[in-house]
């Protein structure tokens, strides 16, 4: 039996009168790549923003259904929300270094979770970059500013700084889109030494990406899940005409 | 009428705008020769260690500028935290409903308030109501509800400027509310901040209707902040209204507009340095 990490059943997302997700059903499994394919506005963002309660923050944010991660339901009113935030990183669509030095990023959030000492800090910082990629570029000016490294440095700045907080979830939206060929390679490298480690949601709009590195992918459209399955099923023998059209460039 | 060509046009507007910035450099630049001409001589060691003595006709103005020192002081001291703490609630802590519309549009009203009405605020309510007499408190306090409204209102459009993205990122690793504005949000819209406290410094320094009512005229030393204080600002006002001695009263000027342009000039250096530390 496979091991499901998140149970997402019958999941609904509403900002105020809008409603953005649509009773979503799905699984994720333990150390798999989840690829999440479809048009803008499909409601993916939202779904990984819901995942880690980041909603909450919008107005008039209003949740039906659950998501169960590791047998808790998180929207239960006793769940600790910086510890749920904590255990699932996530990377933006637009790299968002914070201003201050490539050291200070990486430990942000280590501090923030009370983390103290340099020499904890500085094994926390060294052992993140290496596990994002980027530890070999910055290793001699980690002191220089976030804000001097390239896009695709950035992308992995971030990705280094979700790791030192030590997440058992990865969720990235878009995390290449902004970026050329070779930096987005680098990424998809890293994502795929990482899910040795982590559970990885991958929410693309570049098919072709789902395609490479996921296990799995899930069509969403309008708000609702079309289909989920292995991403060569997907990819191959779509069960729905609407994930054929997708994929076929017919929409979206 | 006939229109002009494009070229004309942008030669025309270039003119008239190189003029008006003219204008506004110049009359600011006469107003600092005009009375730093008729202060500079008058300025010694002297001068500015002395008391004043003969109700200023002679002597120094040492005791009036630990007065201005005093009254400043404590007004940004309860203005300050006051008016960055409002900041942070109403851009961070409110969804911008009815309630905040009314304290920001209430926080815009009393910036417009003249700050001679201020005085006899403060007056009413600290110096007789509250028996503080004419004193330091009364006016440092009365100072500070003056300022508040400038230092909201900066504040706030600092705060608002930085990136909503920082927050979410913030948030996203795990930070609590509290993290996010002291170690994210305010150390970006310190800059902003800091720039709004300068300018109110500078203002509290020049006051002089709202202090007179509250904070008196006693030319003597302050021994308290129960006190009464003479402040620079009050002291040129009394020596060139009361012809007590003009060339005091321009010396005093010119103490004035050296201690305002030197604390912007100094608060612009160390923004700047912060600012290349940090980003």
């Amino acid at each position: 039996m496979t091991d499901v990490a998140i149970r997402v059943r019958g999941f609904s997302q509403f900002f105020g009168a809008v409603q953005k997700l649509n009773a979503l059903d799905l699984d994720v499994r333990r150390n798999e790549i989840l690829g999440i394919i479809g048009p803008a506005r499909s409601g993916k963002s939202t779904f990984l923003c819901a995942l880690n309660r980041l909603n909450d923050l919008v107005r008039g944010s209003r949740v039906e259904g659950t998501i169960t991660i590791d047998g808790r339901d998180i929207y239960e009113p006793d769940v600790d929300v910086i510890e749920l935030r904590r255990k699932l990183g996530m990377v933006f669509a637009t790299p968002v270094p914070l201003p201050r030095s490539i050291f200070e990023n990486v430990a942000f959030g280590a501090r923030m979770a009370g983390l103290k000492g340099r020499a904890r800090l500085d094994a926390v910082v060294r052992d993140s970059l290496e596990r994002g990629g980027l530890w070999e570029e910055v290793k001699d000016r980690l002191e220089t500013s976030g804000l001097k490294l390239s896009g695709g440095q950035q992308q992995r700045l971030c990705l280094a700084r979700i790791l030192a907080v030590k997440p058992e979830y990865i969720l990235l939206d878009e995390p290449t889109s902004g970026l050329d060929p070779i930096s987005t390679m680098k990424i998809e490298d890293s994502l795929r030494k990482l899910k040795k480690d982590y559970t990885i949601i991958l929410v693309t709009n570049n098919t072709k990406q789902a395609a490479r590195v996921a296990d799995r992918t899930a069509f969403f459209l309008n708000g609702g899940l079309v289909e989920a399955g292995p991403t060569a099923d997907i990819f191959t023998a779509p069960q729905d005409k609407r994930t054929d059209d997708y994929l076929r460039g017919r929409f979206g | 009428m006939k229109r002009l060509g494009p070229r004309v046009e942008q030669k025309v507007a270039q003119a008239g705008l190189w003029t008006m910035t003219l204008v506004t450099v110049g009359v600011l630049l006469f107003i600092i020769f005009f009375i730093l001409r008729r202060g500079l001589p008058v300025l010694s060691l002297e001068f500015l260690t002395a008391n004043p003595a003969d109700m200023g006709k002679s002597g120094g103005i040492f005791s009036t500028i630990v007065g201005t020192v005093a009254l400043s002081f404590l007004a940004i001291l309860i203005a300050a935290p006051l008016g960055v703490g409002t900041a942070i609630y109403l851009t961070e802590y409110t969804w911008g409903g009815p309630l905040t519309r009314v304290i920001r549009f209430g926080a815009e009203c009393l910036a417009g308030i003249p700050s001679i009405i201020f005085g006899l605020f403060g007056f009413i309510l600290f110096v007789t109501k509250l028996k503080f007499g004419w004193s330091i408190l009364s006016g440092g306090l009365t100072m500070a509800f003056m300022l508040l409204p400038t230092i909201i209102r900066t504040s706030e459009e600092a705060i608002k400027s930085v990136p909503p993205a920082y927050r979410t990122v913030s948030f996203s690793l795990g930070s609590t509310k509290w993290q996010t504005v002291t170690r994210v949000v305010l150390p970006s819209a310190l800059p902003g901040i800091v720039t709004g406290i300068v300018l109110s410094v500078g203002r509290s320094i020049g006051e002089t209707a709202a202090t007179i009512f509250t904070a008196g005229s006693a030319l003597r030393m302050p021994t308290s902040i129960f006190s009464s204080t003479r402040p620079m600002s009050v002291h040129f006002y009394i020596l060139a209204r009361e012809g007590i001695s003009m060339s005091n009263a321009y010396g005093t000027a010119a103490v004035l507009i050296i201690a305002i342009l030197g604390i912007n000039i100094l608060t612009y250096y160390l923004m700047n340095r912060f600012i290349r530390k940090y980003s």
